[in-house]
């Protein structure tokens, strides 16, 4: 509790007042190795990550190709009005929000109950199974996944459609349904990646003393109360920590899943933000519109992160440790 | 422990249920890719009609057989490979030393480094400035375009830096008074102790080359180059809207439904060879990486 916030605090004060050049110069000359492995990566990062950044300002422009990201004109903020007057994108903002709101509810509690499960498995072989078959999905392209889910609900064919025919239930074209396609998508994010991300909740679960169940089993506790009594207090930090990050990563919608899976007609359920500058930007060739909605996406995600990463770190420090 | 005669009735009860429910979630994950399989193995008109629902339906290999020999697939998968082999080295030569340097304590400014590449994971310039900037450079369309433009990610630095800063000084010491340079303690002493964080960053890499499709379907024009992701994509939905193609599979072995789940399998055994692999490594992977900043 008392070194952490020391360290940090001497690092931020410790900012030379003078002679910062000459430091720096010393610093490269002893340790000029250093720098030379560094390089590469430093130069991939401006290049690839922090200029493109300079080139956001083509949301504040007229962007041009022919002109080129500096010589087109300023026109303020005329693109976010078109944007937040456009029916399109207000609908892929709600779309988002709501996709969101439904993986986290259904989608957060998944992986804690089958971390919680898999703990309470006491066959070793069937455990290890079971958990390098359910984190196998993760490893697979989001391709292959749309691939498999649109073959399995398509209306001829399909797996599902059959099933329904045992039933005696007419045929769906379910992808074709707007629907149909939030069920779809979130099922789909959800099978693909419960079992996969169950993997820190077990890790929290490891960490738990075993002392507090030997105690527990001598009191003739049975595994029931256990779970509820030990494991979930024990690993409640990681779950609100977890539920923080994933808040803060709300409007990072799978949206390569959704471009494959998604069509006109079930634009009005499906269509996100990213999607929308993907169509906008890639496809109709507006850059300059495409990108202002970009920025919105990014600030209002950086601010969410930023925020939630605040949150856990202070939670985590008064309460993990 | 494994002994259930230990635990009281209740107990029994517990754990029983619990296995049933691992069960139901294991066979539900497993399920898709035998229906799958199955479909791929399985005659046109069966898979056309519905009657695929576990085991192939009258068990032939056409679908794989038109698949093989188109020579599409052939050269998209060549591609992959490529992709996945070389775009992992490439991400390993950046890495590596870049992780390093920025684990070294004595690096000046290592705070403010370190401090650009978290803002990276924070911060994101988007779809369209980052698709303009590879334009600008030149890189559409090129294969060193896609190694090098997606060579670096925030997370694969942070893990590895993560992994040396762990390494107890003493070794980096020892080195030193052996005259070694940095180059030196870094290939001798870091390299060879780093083998299981670095290995790990490597399958990372390698999955995320090898299931790499969105920024190969924007920035690849020219048919001869694209990932086999892409052609997966391609086939996939000009098979289902051709009806061209339709048409002529009246009479085919195979149908469209066939020959997309041949190619999915096609795609997937390669990730299931290394499959083990990864297994080993991502765990420890994960706890490596979950402490970021």
């Amino acid at each position: 509790m008392s070194s952490g916030p020391d360290i940090e605090e001497t690092q931020t004060l410790q900012i030379p007042t003078r002679g910062r050049m000459e430091r720096l110069v010393d610093h490269m000359k002893k340790d000029w190795q250093l720098y030379v492995l560094l390089l590469p990566t430093l130069i991939w990062l401006l290049v690839f990550l922090y200029k493109p950044m300079y080139g956001l300002q083509i949301a504040f422009k007229d962007y041009s190709i022919f002109r080129g990201v500096a010589a087109s004109p300023w026109i303020g903020f005329e693109h976010f009005e078109t944007l937040f007057n456009s029916e399109g994108f207000m609908r892929a903002l709600r779309n988002t929000i709501a996709i969101s709101f439904w993986s986290l509810l259904i989608g957060f509690p998944m992986p804690i109950f089958l971390a919680l499960m898999f703990n309470e498995i006491l066959h070793r072989k069937f455990k290890s199974t079971a958990q390098t078959i359910v984190y196998l999905p993760h490893f697979i392209s989001s391709v292959i996944i749309a691939g498999i889910v649109i073959t399995a609900f398509s209306p001829g064919a399909g797996i599902v459609n059959t099933v329904m025919g045992w039933f005696g239930l007419d045929p769906i074209y379910f992808l074709t349904k707007p629907e149909w396609f939030r069920p779809i998508f979130i099922g789909t994010t959800i099978w693909q990646e419960a079992g996969f991300q169950s993997i820190v909740f077990l890790a929290a679960i490891a960490g738990v003393s075993p002392t507090l169940y030997e105690s527990a089993v001598v009191d003739g506790a049975s595994r029931w109360q256990m779970m509820w009594k030990i494991t979930i207090p024990s690993i409640l930090p990681t779950i609100i920590i977890m539920l923080i990050i994933r808040i803060g990563n709300m409007l990072e919608v799978s949206f390569e899943m959704i471009i494959l899976l998604y069509q006109p007609s079930t634009y009005e359920t499906a269509d996100v933000v990213n999607t929308f500058i993907y169509r906008q930007g890639l496809q109709n060739g507006q850059y300059d519109f495409a990108a202002a909605a970009g920025l919105f996406n990014a600030v209002v995600a950086f601010v969410l992160v930023i925020g939630a990463n605040t949150i856990a770190k202070r939670f985590s420090r008064t309460s993990l440790w | 422990m494994a002994n259930l005669n230990l635990y009281s009735r209740s107990d029994k009860r517990f754990v029983l249920i619990n296995m049933f429910l691992i069960a139901i979630f294991t066979i539900s994950t497993m399920y898709p890719f035998i229906y799958i399989a199955s479909l791929s193995l399985s005659s046109g008109f069966a898979a056309r009609a519905g009657q695929v629902v576990l085991t192939p339906i009258d068990t032939t290999i056409e679908a794989y057989k038109y698949i093989l020999s188109q020579r599409m697939f052939w050269v998209s998968y060549g591609n992959t490979f490529f992709y996945t082999i070389f775009g992992t080295i490439t991400s390993l030569l950046f890495l590596i030393p870049g992780a390093y340097a920025l684990s070294r304590p004595q690096l000046y400014g290592r705070r403010f480094f370190n401090l650009m590449v978290a803002f990276t994971m924070w911060f994101n310039a988007g779809l369209i400035p980052f698709f303009l900037n590879m334009r600008d450079l030149g890189l559409l369309d090129s294969y060193i375009g896609i190694l090098i433009g997606f060579a670096v990610n925030g997370f694969n630095l942070i893990l590895l830096r993560n992994f040396f800063e762990g390494v107890p000084s003493s070794f980096e010491e020892a080195a030193r008074m052996d005259g070694a340079n940095d180059f030196q303690v870094l290939w001798k002493v870091y390299m060879p102790l780093a083998k299981p964080a670095i290995a790990t960053v490597a399958l990372f890499c390698l999955v995320s080359r090898w299931n790499g499709f969105f920024w190969a379907m924007v920035l690849l024009r020219d048919e001869e180059k694209i990932p086999l992701q892409v052609y997966l994509r391609h086939t996939i939905a000009t098979l289902s809207n051709d009806d061209e193609f339709g048409a002529t599979l009246i009479d085919a072995p195979y149908s469209v439904e066939t020959v997309s789940a041949a190619i999915i399998v096609c795609s997937i055994i390669p990730v299931l060879i290394v499959y083990p692999f990864i297994q080993k490594y991502f765990e420890k992977g994960i706890m490596l990486g979950g402490v970021k900043e």
